[in-house]
Protein backbone atom coordinates (compact mmCIF):
# COMPACT_ATOMS: atom_id res chain seq x y z
CA UNK A 1 0.00 0.00 0.00
CA UNK A 2 1.57 3.50 -0.87
CA UNK A 3 -0.08 5.51 1.98
CA UNK A 4 1.04 3.83 4.80
CA UNK A 5 3.14 6.28 6.43
CA UNK A 6 0.66 9.02 5.97
CA UNK A 7 -2.31 7.01 7.55
CA UNK A 8 -2.32 7.90 11.65
CA UNK A 9 -1.46 4.47 13.00
CA UNK A 10 -4.20 3.15 14.22
CA UNK A 11 -3.11 0.32 16.71
CA UNK A 12 -4.28 -2.91 16.64
CA UNK A 13 -4.85 -5.04 13.77
CA UNK A 14 -7.31 -4.55 10.61
CA UNK A 15 -11.09 -5.97 11.30
CA UNK A 16 -10.64 -6.99 8.12
CA UNK A 17 -7.74 -7.14 5.41
CA UNK A 18 -7.96 -8.99 2.06
CA UNK A 19 -4.22 -10.09 0.70
CA UNK A 20 -3.20 -10.31 -3.34
CA UNK A 21 -6.71 -11.73 -3.36
CA UNK A 22 -7.94 -12.57 -7.14
CA UNK A 23 -10.93 -14.57 -8.04
CA UNK A 24 -11.22 -15.93 -11.92
CA UNK A 25 -15.14 -17.18 -13.25
CA UNK A 26 -14.51 -19.37 -15.77
CA UNK A 27 -11.71 -17.39 -18.16
CA UNK A 28 -12.88 -14.07 -16.62
CA UNK A 29 -10.32 -12.58 -14.64
CA UNK A 30 -12.97 -10.75 -12.11
CA UNK A 31 -10.12 -9.93 -9.79
CA UNK A 32 -6.88 -9.64 -9.57
CA UNK A 33 -4.15 -8.51 -7.04
CA UNK A 34 -6.80 -6.71 -4.83
CA UNK A 35 -4.93 -5.84 -1.00
CA UNK A 36 -7.38 -3.44 1.21
CA UNK A 37 -8.11 -3.16 4.78
CA UNK A 38 -10.77 -1.89 7.35
CA UNK A 39 -10.31 -0.65 10.41
CA UNK A 40 -12.84 -0.13 13.75
CA UNK A 41 -13.98 3.61 13.37
CA UNK A 42 -12.44 3.91 9.38
CA UNK A 43 -13.90 4.07 6.11
CA UNK A 44 -12.40 2.66 3.07
CA UNK A 45 -13.85 3.79 0.40
CA UNK A 46 -13.83 1.31 -2.73
CA UNK A 47 -14.62 3.24 -5.48
CA UNK A 48 -14.46 1.87 -9.40
CA UNK A 49 -16.68 2.10 -12.60
CA UNK A 50 -18.97 -0.90 -14.25
CA UNK A 51 -17.60 -3.82 -14.66
CA UNK A 52 -14.20 -2.61 -12.40
CA UNK A 53 -15.40 -6.06 -9.96
CA UNK A 54 -16.71 -3.88 -7.06
CA UNK A 55 -19.32 -6.47 -6.74
CA UNK A 56 -17.06 -9.70 -6.88
CA UNK A 57 -15.49 -7.93 -3.81
CA UNK A 58 -18.25 -7.64 -1.72
CA UNK A 59 -18.99 -10.78 -2.45
CA UNK A 60 -15.52 -12.06 -1.59
CA UNK A 61 -16.07 -10.39 1.80
CA UNK A 62 -19.60 -10.83 2.45
CA UNK A 63 -18.67 -14.81 2.27
CA UNK A 64 -20.93 -15.67 -1.14
CA UNK A 65 -18.04 -16.43 -3.00
CA UNK A 66 -14.18 -17.71 -2.31
CA UNK A 67 -11.04 -16.04 -3.20
CA UNK A 68 -9.30 -18.41 -5.50
CA UNK A 69 -5.60 -16.75 -4.93
CA UNK A 70 -4.99 -14.89 -1.90
CA UNK A 71 -5.67 -14.27 1.80
CA UNK A 72 -8.63 -12.94 4.01
CA UNK A 73 -7.91 -11.77 7.10
CA UNK A 74 -10.21 -11.39 10.07
CA UNK A 75 -8.28 -9.57 12.64
CA UNK A 76 -5.05 -10.32 11.26
CA UNK A 77 -6.47 -14.15 11.41
CA UNK A 78 -6.57 -16.22 8.23
CA UNK A 79 -10.19 -16.90 7.67
CA UNK A 80 -12.64 -18.53 4.95
CA UNK A 81 -15.97 -18.03 5.11
CA UNK A 82 -17.89 -20.78 3.45
CA UNK A 83 -21.34 -18.99 3.54
CA UNK A 84 -23.27 -15.66 4.05
CA UNK A 85 -23.68 -16.66 7.59
CA UNK A 86 -20.37 -17.39 8.57
CA UNK A 87 -19.59 -13.72 7.69
CA UNK A 88 -22.83 -12.80 9.36
CA UNK A 89 -21.80 -14.33 12.09
CA UNK A 90 -17.89 -12.80 12.47
CA UNK A 91 -19.92 -9.63 12.62
CA UNK A 92 -19.50 -8.79 9.06
CA UNK A 93 -22.61 -7.36 7.35
CA UNK A 94 -23.86 -6.32 3.92
CA UNK A 95 -25.84 -4.13 2.89
CA UNK A 96 -26.86 -4.59 -0.60
CA UNK A 97 -28.29 -2.38 -3.28
CA UNK A 98 -31.27 -4.56 -3.07
CA UNK A 99 -31.35 -3.62 1.32
CA UNK A 100 -32.75 -7.26 1.75
CA UNK A 101 -35.87 -5.39 2.89
CA UNK A 102 -39.15 -6.84 2.07
CA UNK A 103 -41.64 -3.60 0.61
CA UNK A 104 -44.51 -5.22 2.01
CA UNK A 105 -43.94 -5.79 5.59
CA UNK A 106 -43.86 -3.63 9.03
CA UNK A 107 -40.60 -1.59 9.49
CA UNK A 108 -39.86 -3.48 12.83
CA UNK A 109 -40.47 -6.71 10.96
CA UNK A 110 -38.00 -6.18 8.90
CA UNK A 111 -35.59 -4.96 11.22
CA UNK A 112 -35.30 -7.63 12.76
CA UNK A 113 -36.10 -10.25 9.82
CA UNK A 114 -33.66 -13.20 10.37
CA UNK A 115 -32.74 -12.37 14.09
CA UNK A 116 -36.32 -11.88 15.72
CA UNK A 117 -36.51 -11.99 19.29
CA UNK A 118 -38.37 -14.31 21.39
CA UNK A 119 -40.17 -14.48 24.43
CA UNK A 120 -42.26 -17.73 26.50
CA UNK A 121 -41.35 -20.67 26.76
CA UNK A 122 -40.99 -24.55 24.42
CA UNK A 123 -44.09 -24.50 22.11
CA UNK A 124 -45.04 -20.95 23.46
CA UNK A 125 -41.69 -19.33 22.23
CA UNK A 126 -43.32 -16.11 20.21
CA UNK A 127 -41.50 -13.46 18.10
CA UNK A 128 -41.66 -10.69 21.14
CA UNK A 129 -43.39 -7.67 18.99
CA UNK A 130 -43.05 -5.27 21.78
CA UNK A 131 -39.46 -5.34 22.27
CA UNK A 132 -38.98 -5.13 18.51
CA UNK A 133 -41.15 -2.67 17.98
CA UNK A 134 -39.97 -0.88 20.80
CA UNK A 135 -36.31 -1.78 19.66
CA UNK A 136 -36.80 -0.35 16.49
CA UNK A 137 -38.06 2.92 17.16
CA UNK A 138 -35.13 3.14 19.46
CA UNK A 139 -32.70 2.48 17.08
CA UNK A 140 -33.50 4.28 14.48
CA UNK A 141 -34.28 7.41 17.07
CA UNK A 142 -30.06 6.64 17.79
CA UNK A 143 -28.68 6.76 14.33
CA UNK A 144 -30.83 10.21 13.68
CA UNK A 145 -33.84 8.18 11.96
CA UNK A 146 -37.06 9.94 12.03
CA UNK A 147 -40.08 7.68 11.34
CA UNK A 148 -43.43 8.03 12.05
CA UNK A 149 -44.80 5.12 12.34
CA UNK A 150 -42.70 1.66 12.88
CA UNK A 151 -45.89 -0.07 11.47
CA UNK A 152 -45.67 1.24 8.09
CA UNK A 153 -44.52 -1.13 5.18
CA UNK A 154 -41.09 -0.46 4.10
CA UNK A 155 -42.10 -0.14 0.50
CA UNK A 156 -43.92 3.59 1.94
CA UNK A 157 -40.06 4.69 2.55
CA UNK A 158 -38.56 6.68 0.20
CA UNK A 159 -35.53 5.62 -1.08
CA UNK A 160 -32.99 7.63 1.17
CA UNK A 161 -34.64 6.02 4.45
CA UNK A 162 -35.21 2.69 3.83
CA UNK A 163 -31.22 2.84 3.23
CA UNK A 164 -30.89 3.88 6.38
CA UNK A 165 -33.28 1.54 7.96
CA UNK A 166 -30.87 -1.17 6.54
CA UNK A 167 -27.76 0.49 7.80
CA UNK A 168 -29.65 1.38 11.31
CA UNK A 169 -30.30 -2.78 11.41
CA UNK A 170 -26.96 -4.34 10.81
CA UNK A 171 -25.50 -1.90 12.98
CA UNK A 172 -28.10 -3.14 15.60
CA UNK A 173 -27.38 -6.30 14.61
CA UNK A 174 -24.27 -6.13 16.37
CA UNK A 175 -22.31 -5.79 13.40
CA UNK A 176 -18.03 -4.92 13.20
CA UNK A 177 -18.04 -4.18 9.67
CA UNK A 178 -20.23 -2.71 7.72
CA UNK A 179 -20.22 -3.14 3.85
CA UNK A 180 -22.41 -1.05 1.88
CA UNK A 181 -22.71 -1.43 -1.77
CA UNK A 182 -23.95 1.88 -3.66
CA UNK A 183 -25.91 3.05 -0.66
CA UNK A 184 -25.60 6.99 -2.61
CA UNK A 185 -26.30 5.13 -6.57
CA UNK A 186 -29.65 5.96 -6.46
CA UNK A 187 -30.39 8.62 -4.29
CA UNK A 188 -31.28 12.38 -5.16
CA UNK A 189 -28.36 15.02 -3.68
CA UNK A 190 -29.96 15.48 -0.36
CA UNK A 191 -30.97 11.53 0.06
CA UNK A 192 -27.42 10.97 -0.41
CA UNK A 193 -25.98 13.67 1.88
CA UNK A 194 -28.36 12.27 4.96
CA UNK A 195 -26.96 8.46 3.87
CA UNK A 196 -23.39 10.18 4.08
CA UNK A 197 -24.16 11.24 7.75
CA UNK A 198 -25.74 7.40 8.82
CA UNK A 199 -21.96 6.30 7.30
CA UNK A 200 -20.28 8.65 9.11
CA UNK A 201 -22.45 7.98 12.53
CA UNK A 202 -21.39 4.58 12.02
CA UNK A 203 -17.66 5.47 11.98
CA UNK A 204 -18.15 7.17 15.13
CA UNK A 205 -20.10 4.46 17.09
CA UNK A 206 -16.38 2.67 16.29
CA UNK A 207 -17.35 0.41 13.08
CA UNK A 208 -15.24 -0.51 10.24
CA UNK A 209 -16.60 0.38 6.80
CA UNK A 210 -16.06 -0.94 3.52
CA UNK A 211 -18.15 2.04 1.43
CA UNK A 212 -18.76 1.22 -2.28
CA UNK A 213 -19.36 3.48 -4.68
CA UNK A 214 -18.47 5.05 -8.23
CA UNK A 215 -19.18 9.17 -6.66
CA UNK A 216 -15.98 10.63 -5.56
CA UNK A 217 -17.62 13.31 -4.62
CA UNK A 218 -19.51 10.76 -1.92
CA UNK A 219 -16.59 9.03 -1.06
CA UNK A 220 -14.35 11.78 -0.91
CA UNK A 221 -15.72 13.50 2.23
CA UNK A 222 -16.29 10.47 4.41
CA UNK A 223 -13.70 8.40 3.10
CA UNK A 224 -10.43 7.29 5.57
CA UNK A 225 -8.75 5.51 2.75
CA UNK A 226 -9.58 4.99 -1.10
CA UNK A 227 -8.88 1.72 -3.23
CA UNK A 228 -9.56 2.08 -7.15
CA UNK A 229 -10.45 -0.61 -9.09
CA UNK A 230 -10.45 -1.22 -12.80
CA UNK A 231 -11.47 -3.97 -14.79
CA UNK A 232 -10.56 -6.55 -11.72
CA UNK A 233 -7.14 -4.68 -10.84
CA UNK A 234 -6.26 -2.14 -7.90
CA UNK A 235 -5.10 1.53 -9.89
CA UNK A 236 -3.73 2.55 -6.78
CA UNK A 237 -4.45 2.61 -2.99
CA UNK A 238 -4.53 5.86 -0.72
CA UNK A 239 -5.24 7.29 2.21
CA UNK A 240 -6.83 10.35 3.25
CA UNK A 241 -4.86 13.60 2.68
CA UNK A 242 -2.96 11.61 0.38
CA UNK A 243 -5.30 12.27 -2.65
CA UNK A 244 -8.13 15.32 -3.29
CA UNK A 245 -11.07 15.12 -4.40
CA UNK A 246 -10.33 15.45 -8.16
CA UNK A 247 -7.36 13.49 -8.31
CA UNK A 248 -10.08 10.88 -7.34
CA UNK A 249 -12.30 11.81 -10.02
CA UNK A 250 -9.72 11.93 -12.73
CA UNK A 251 -7.97 8.37 -11.76
CA UNK A 252 -11.93 6.96 -11.42
CA UNK A 253 -12.26 7.87 -15.60
CA UNK A 254 -9.29 6.55 -16.24
CA UNK A 255 -6.71 9.38 -15.52
CA UNK A 256 -5.84 10.86 -19.09
CA UNK A 257 -9.09 9.28 -20.45
CA UNK A 258 -11.05 11.87 -18.76
CA UNK A 259 -8.67 14.95 -20.53
CA UNK A 260 -9.20 13.19 -23.59
CA UNK A 261 -12.99 13.25 -22.90
CA UNK A 262 -12.98 17.16 -21.86
CA UNK A 263 -10.78 17.49 -24.95
CA UNK A 264 -13.05 16.07 -27.47
CA UNK A 265 -16.16 17.61 -26.06
CA UNK A 266 -14.90 20.92 -25.78
CA UNK A 267 -16.43 23.30 -28.19
CA UNK A 268 -14.59 24.24 -31.87
CA UNK A 269 -12.76 27.48 -31.43
CA UNK B 1 -83.44 -22.19 7.05
CA UNK B 2 -80.51 -20.77 5.97
CA UNK B 3 -80.04 -19.11 8.89
CA UNK B 4 -81.42 -21.75 11.75
CA UNK B 5 -78.87 -23.43 13.77
CA UNK B 6 -79.89 -27.03 11.81
CA UNK B 7 -78.84 -24.60 8.35
CA UNK B 8 -75.83 -23.17 9.81
CA UNK B 9 -74.56 -26.73 10.84
CA UNK B 10 -75.11 -27.67 6.96
CA UNK B 11 -73.35 -25.02 5.43
CA UNK B 12 -70.58 -24.86 7.91
CA UNK B 13 -70.04 -28.67 6.75
CA UNK B 14 -68.95 -28.43 3.22
CA UNK B 15 -66.64 -24.92 4.36
CA UNK B 16 -65.14 -27.16 7.66
CA UNK B 17 -62.75 -29.34 5.50
CA UNK B 18 -62.35 -26.86 2.53
CA UNK B 19 -61.51 -24.29 5.53
CA UNK B 20 -58.72 -26.70 6.81
CA UNK B 21 -57.21 -27.00 3.51
CA UNK B 22 -57.74 -23.46 2.58
CA UNK B 23 -55.79 -21.90 5.27
CA UNK B 24 -52.45 -24.36 4.79
CA UNK B 25 -52.50 -23.18 1.24
CA UNK B 26 -52.88 -19.57 2.35
CA UNK B 27 -49.79 -20.06 4.39
CA UNK B 28 -47.93 -21.65 1.50
CA UNK B 29 -49.33 -18.51 -1.15
CA UNK B 30 -48.02 -16.37 1.87
CA UNK B 31 -44.64 -17.94 1.46
CA UNK B 32 -44.57 -17.55 -2.51
CA UNK B 33 -46.04 -20.76 -3.65
CA UNK B 34 -48.59 -23.48 -4.71
CA UNK B 35 -49.40 -26.58 -3.90
CA UNK B 36 -51.41 -28.23 -7.34
CA UNK B 37 -51.83 -31.62 -5.72
CA UNK B 38 -53.24 -30.63 -2.48
CA UNK B 39 -56.38 -31.91 -3.75
CA UNK B 40 -55.68 -35.02 -5.15
CA UNK B 41 -53.41 -35.35 -1.91
CA UNK B 42 -56.88 -35.84 -0.03
CA UNK B 43 -57.71 -38.49 -2.05
CA UNK B 44 -54.15 -39.88 -2.17
CA UNK B 45 -54.01 -40.32 1.92
CA UNK B 46 -58.07 -41.45 2.32
CA UNK B 47 -57.42 -44.39 -0.09
CA UNK B 48 -54.40 -45.37 1.62
CA UNK B 49 -56.35 -45.34 4.54
CA UNK B 50 -59.26 -47.27 2.90
CA UNK B 51 -56.32 -50.10 1.75
CA UNK B 52 -54.35 -50.95 4.86
CA UNK B 53 -57.66 -50.65 7.06
CA UNK B 54 -60.14 -51.76 4.71
CA UNK B 55 -58.40 -53.86 2.45
CA UNK B 56 -55.82 -55.11 4.56
CA UNK B 57 -58.13 -55.14 7.37
CA UNK B 58 -55.39 -53.43 9.67
CA UNK B 59 -55.67 -51.47 12.81
CA UNK B 60 -56.89 -48.02 11.67
CA UNK B 61 -54.64 -46.01 13.49
CA UNK B 62 -51.15 -48.01 11.95
CA UNK B 63 -53.32 -47.08 8.63
CA UNK B 64 -53.34 -43.22 9.10
CA UNK B 65 -50.37 -43.33 10.08
CA UNK B 66 -49.49 -44.64 6.80
CA UNK B 67 -51.47 -42.51 4.94
CA UNK B 68 -49.52 -39.82 6.77
CA UNK B 69 -46.23 -40.93 5.85
CA UNK B 70 -46.89 -40.94 2.18
CA UNK B 71 -48.54 -37.23 2.75
CA UNK B 72 -45.38 -36.13 4.03
CA UNK B 73 -43.36 -37.69 1.68
CA UNK B 74 -45.47 -36.36 -1.00
CA UNK B 75 -45.05 -32.75 0.36
CA UNK B 76 -41.11 -33.08 1.18
CA UNK B 77 -40.96 -34.50 -2.59
CA UNK B 78 -42.64 -30.78 -3.54
CA UNK B 79 -40.61 -28.47 -1.55
CA UNK B 80 -37.43 -29.76 -2.00
CA UNK B 81 -37.63 -29.88 -5.59
CA UNK B 82 -38.88 -26.47 -5.35
CA UNK B 83 -36.40 -25.11 -3.68
CA UNK B 84 -33.61 -27.12 -5.37
CA UNK B 85 -34.49 -26.41 -8.72
CA UNK B 86 -36.18 -22.87 -8.58
CA UNK B 87 -38.63 -24.07 -11.13
CA UNK B 88 -42.28 -22.53 -10.17
CA UNK B 89 -44.11 -24.51 -7.94
CA UNK B 90 -46.71 -24.44 -9.89
CA UNK B 91 -45.12 -26.53 -12.42
CA UNK B 92 -43.64 -28.49 -10.05
CA UNK B 93 -46.92 -29.20 -7.90
CA UNK B 94 -48.32 -30.24 -11.62
CA UNK B 95 -46.38 -32.82 -12.09
CA UNK B 96 -46.85 -34.49 -8.45
CA UNK B 97 -50.18 -33.94 -9.27
CA UNK B 98 -50.39 -35.57 -12.33
CA UNK B 99 -48.30 -38.84 -10.55
CA UNK B 100 -50.74 -39.02 -7.62
CA UNK B 101 -53.44 -39.06 -9.67
CA UNK B 102 -52.17 -41.92 -11.66
CA UNK B 103 -51.06 -43.73 -8.90
CA UNK B 104 -54.27 -43.24 -6.82
CA UNK B 105 -56.13 -44.99 -9.72
CA UNK B 106 -53.58 -47.83 -10.34
CA UNK B 107 -52.91 -49.13 -6.86
CA UNK B 108 -56.27 -48.61 -6.11
CA UNK B 109 -57.06 -51.03 -9.22
CA UNK B 110 -54.15 -53.21 -7.96
CA UNK B 111 -55.09 -53.77 -4.44
CA UNK B 112 -58.98 -53.82 -4.74
CA UNK B 113 -59.64 -55.22 -8.42
CA UNK B 114 -62.26 -51.65 -8.43
CA UNK B 115 -61.75 -47.90 -8.39
CA UNK B 116 -63.14 -47.79 -4.29
CA UNK B 117 -61.79 -48.71 -1.26
CA UNK B 118 -64.06 -49.60 1.43
CA UNK B 119 -64.73 -51.28 4.47
CA UNK B 120 -63.14 -48.66 6.44
CA UNK B 121 -65.70 -49.33 9.05
CA UNK B 122 -64.94 -52.39 10.42
CA UNK B 123 -61.14 -52.23 10.72
CA UNK B 124 -59.78 -52.40 14.29
CA UNK B 125 -59.80 -48.87 16.11
CA UNK B 126 -62.87 -47.59 13.86
CA UNK B 127 -64.50 -45.90 16.90
CA UNK B 128 -61.47 -43.61 18.31
CA UNK B 129 -60.96 -42.93 14.67
CA UNK B 130 -64.39 -41.94 14.34
CA UNK B 131 -64.93 -40.07 17.69
CA UNK B 132 -61.61 -38.22 16.36
CA UNK B 133 -62.28 -37.39 12.76
CA UNK B 134 -65.99 -37.60 11.92
CA UNK B 135 -68.14 -37.20 15.12
CA UNK B 136 -71.05 -34.73 16.10
CA UNK B 137 -70.64 -32.79 18.71
CA UNK B 138 -74.17 -30.50 19.71
CA UNK B 139 -74.18 -27.02 20.22
CA UNK B 140 -77.50 -24.87 20.44
CA UNK B 141 -79.85 -27.72 19.07
CA UNK B 142 -78.35 -28.15 16.17
CA UNK B 143 -75.60 -31.61 15.51
CA UNK B 144 -72.14 -29.94 14.23
CA UNK B 145 -69.48 -32.13 12.48
CA UNK B 146 -66.06 -32.30 15.00
CA UNK B 147 -64.46 -31.05 11.83
CA UNK B 148 -65.30 -27.31 12.32
CA UNK B 149 -63.91 -27.82 15.50
CA UNK B 150 -60.24 -28.76 13.61
CA UNK B 151 -61.26 -25.85 11.04
CA UNK B 152 -61.07 -23.16 14.03
CA UNK B 153 -58.59 -24.74 15.62
CA UNK B 154 -56.52 -24.70 12.73
CA UNK B 155 -57.29 -21.16 12.08
CA UNK B 156 -56.35 -20.22 15.26
CA UNK B 157 -53.13 -21.97 14.79
CA UNK B 158 -51.98 -20.07 11.50
CA UNK B 159 -53.18 -16.73 12.78
CA UNK B 160 -50.87 -17.29 15.66
CA UNK B 161 -48.12 -18.88 13.57
CA UNK B 162 -48.01 -16.25 10.99
CA UNK B 163 -48.29 -13.13 13.30
CA UNK B 164 -46.55 -14.18 16.80
CA UNK B 165 -43.79 -16.38 15.64
CA UNK B 166 -40.50 -16.32 13.67
CA UNK B 167 -41.24 -18.94 11.58
CA UNK B 168 -44.50 -16.27 10.47
CA UNK B 169 -42.16 -13.83 10.25
CA UNK B 170 -39.90 -16.18 7.93
CA UNK B 171 -43.13 -16.81 5.71
CA UNK B 172 -43.92 -13.09 4.58
CA UNK B 173 -40.20 -13.11 3.87
CA UNK B 174 -39.86 -15.87 2.04
CA UNK B 175 -42.86 -15.15 -0.17
CA UNK B 176 -41.73 -11.48 -0.50
CA UNK B 177 -38.24 -11.75 -1.92
CA UNK B 178 -36.42 -14.91 -0.89
CA UNK B 179 -33.44 -14.11 -2.19
CA UNK B 180 -33.71 -10.94 0.36
CA UNK B 181 -35.00 -12.90 2.99
CA UNK B 182 -31.66 -15.70 2.40
CA UNK B 183 -29.15 -12.62 2.34
CA UNK B 184 -30.35 -11.69 6.27
CA UNK B 185 -30.42 -14.72 7.45
CA UNK B 186 -34.03 -16.04 6.49
CA UNK B 187 -34.03 -20.15 6.15
CA UNK B 188 -36.03 -19.61 3.16
CA UNK B 189 -35.45 -22.81 1.80
CA UNK B 190 -36.22 -24.76 5.42
CA UNK B 191 -39.46 -22.18 5.15
CA UNK B 192 -40.48 -23.78 1.73
CA UNK B 193 -39.95 -27.12 2.67
CA UNK B 194 -41.91 -26.85 6.32
CA UNK B 195 -45.16 -24.69 4.21
CA UNK B 196 -45.40 -27.85 1.46
CA UNK B 197 -45.57 -30.39 4.29
CA UNK B 198 -47.93 -28.20 6.14
CA UNK B 199 -50.34 -28.70 3.01
CA UNK B 200 -49.58 -32.14 3.06
CA UNK B 201 -50.12 -32.50 6.70
CA UNK B 202 -53.39 -30.65 6.05
CA UNK B 203 -54.11 -32.97 3.26
CA UNK B 204 -53.69 -36.21 5.35
CA UNK B 205 -55.94 -34.71 7.71
CA UNK B 206 -58.96 -33.87 5.76
CA UNK B 207 -58.05 -37.15 3.40
CA UNK B 208 -58.45 -39.08 6.72
CA UNK B 209 -61.64 -37.15 7.97
CA UNK B 210 -63.41 -38.34 4.29
CA UNK B 211 -62.08 -41.82 4.92
CA UNK B 212 -63.46 -42.17 8.39
CA UNK B 213 -66.58 -40.49 7.57
CA UNK B 214 -67.99 -42.18 4.82
CA UNK B 215 -65.78 -45.42 4.90
CA UNK B 216 -65.19 -45.75 1.68
CA UNK B 217 -63.64 -43.66 -1.36
CA UNK B 218 -63.34 -43.16 -4.87
CA UNK B 219 -60.23 -43.62 -6.86
CA UNK B 220 -60.98 -39.93 -7.99
CA UNK B 221 -61.54 -38.21 -4.85
CA UNK B 222 -59.68 -34.88 -4.22
CA UNK B 223 -59.06 -34.20 -7.81
CA UNK B 224 -60.29 -30.37 -9.20
CA UNK B 225 -60.72 -29.36 -5.00
CA UNK B 226 -57.12 -27.64 -5.48
CA UNK B 227 -57.98 -24.96 -7.17
CA UNK B 228 -61.21 -24.67 -4.84
CA UNK B 229 -58.61 -23.89 -2.47
CA UNK B 230 -56.82 -21.50 -3.99
CA UNK B 231 -59.79 -19.71 -4.83
CA UNK B 232 -61.04 -19.36 -1.35
CA UNK B 233 -57.09 -17.79 -0.04
CA UNK B 234 -57.48 -15.58 -2.65
CA UNK B 235 -61.07 -14.49 -1.71
CA UNK B 236 -59.40 -13.88 1.89
CA UNK B 237 -56.68 -11.81 0.26
CA UNK B 238 -53.70 -13.79 -0.43
CA UNK B 239 -51.91 -12.13 -2.92
CA UNK B 240 -50.92 -14.34 -6.15
CA UNK B 241 -47.40 -13.06 -5.75
CA UNK B 242 -46.91 -14.15 -2.66
CA UNK B 243 -45.75 -11.99 1.17
CA UNK B 244 -49.50 -10.92 1.52
CA UNK B 245 -52.64 -12.99 3.02
CA UNK B 246 -53.87 -13.75 6.16
CA UNK B 247 -55.64 -17.41 7.58
CA UNK B 248 -58.53 -15.73 8.44
CA UNK B 249 -59.41 -14.05 5.24
CA UNK B 250 -58.78 -18.13 3.60
CA UNK B 251 -61.09 -18.96 6.17
CA UNK B 252 -63.51 -16.41 5.75
CA UNK B 253 -63.10 -17.67 1.83
CA UNK B 254 -63.64 -21.46 2.38
CA UNK B 255 -66.87 -19.67 4.68
CA UNK B 256 -68.29 -18.25 1.61
CA UNK B 257 -67.57 -21.10 -0.56
CA UNK B 258 -69.88 -22.89 1.71
CA UNK B 259 -72.17 -20.34 2.15
CA UNK B 260 -72.57 -19.83 -1.42
CA UNK B 261 -72.75 -23.55 -2.21
CA UNK B 262 -75.54 -24.25 0.17
CA UNK B 263 -77.33 -21.00 -0.40
CA UNK B 264 -77.91 -21.63 -3.79
CA UNK B 265 -80.12 -24.97 -2.92
CA UNK B 266 -81.78 -23.11 -0.17
CA UNK B 267 -83.41 -20.33 -2.95
CA UNK B 268 -84.08 -23.08 -5.19
CA UNK B 269 -81.69 -22.50 -7.84
CA UNK B 270 -80.08 -24.54 -10.17
CA UNK B 271 -76.75 -25.67 -8.42
CA UNK B 272 -75.38 -25.84 -11.81
CA UNK B 273 -74.83 -21.89 -11.78
CA UNK B 274 -72.78 -22.55 -8.54
CA UNK B 275 -69.25 -22.31 -10.29
CA UNK B 276 -70.17 -19.01 -12.29
CA UNK B 277 -70.98 -17.47 -8.37
CA UNK B 278 -67.71 -19.18 -7.63
CA UNK B 279 -65.99 -17.34 -10.85
CA UNK B 280 -67.35 -14.12 -10.26
CA UNK B 281 -66.64 -13.71 -6.14
CA UNK B 282 -62.93 -15.07 -7.36
CA UNK B 283 -62.72 -11.84 -10.08
CA UNK B 284 -64.28 -9.25 -7.39
CA UNK B 285 -61.91 -9.90 -4.53
CA UNK B 286 -58.78 -9.72 -6.66
CA UNK B 287 -60.01 -6.61 -7.87
CA UNK B 288 -61.23 -5.38 -4.47
CA UNK B 289 -57.92 -6.61 -3.18
CA UNK B 290 -55.87 -4.59 -5.59
CA UNK B 291 -57.88 -1.12 -5.00
CA UNK B 292 -57.47 -1.69 -1.77
CA UNK B 293 -53.92 -2.24 -1.33
CA UNK B 294 -53.19 0.86 -4.02
CA UNK B 295 -55.36 3.05 -1.38
CA UNK B 296 -53.53 2.00 1.62
CA UNK B 297 -50.28 2.54 -0.51
CA UNK B 298 -50.77 5.86 -1.68
CA UNK B 299 -52.90 7.17 1.64
CA UNK B 300 -49.26 6.78 3.84
CA UNK B 301 -46.85 8.87 1.54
Amino acid sequence: MTGMEATPDVPGTPLLELRDVGKTFGSVVALDGISTSVRAGEVTCVLGDNGAGKSTLIKILAGVHRPDRGELLLDGEPATFGAPRDALDAGIATVYQDLAMIPLMAIWRNFFLGSEPTTGWGPFRRFDRTLARETTRRELAAMGIDIRDPDQPVGTLSGGERQSVAIARAVHRGARVLILDEPTSALGVKQAGVVLRYIARARDRGLGVVFITHNPHHAHPVGDRFLLLNRGRSMGSYAKGEVTREELTRLMAGGGELDQLTHELERPG
Amino acid sequence: MFRSARGVANWLDPSSTLGIMAVAVALLMIGGHFDLSAGVMTGTTALAVGIVAGEFGQNIWLAIGVALVVALAVGFLNGWLVTRTGLPSFIITLGTFLMLQGINLGLTKLFTGTVTAGGIAHAPGYDVAEAVFASRITIGGAQIRIAVVWWVLATVLASYVLLRTRFGNWIFATGGDDVAARNVGVPARRTTIVLFLTTATAAWFVGTTLAVRFTNVQANAGIGQELIYIVAAVIGGCLLTGGFGSAVGASLGALIFGMTQLGIVYLNWEADWFYFFLGAMLLLAVLANRLVRRYAEAARR
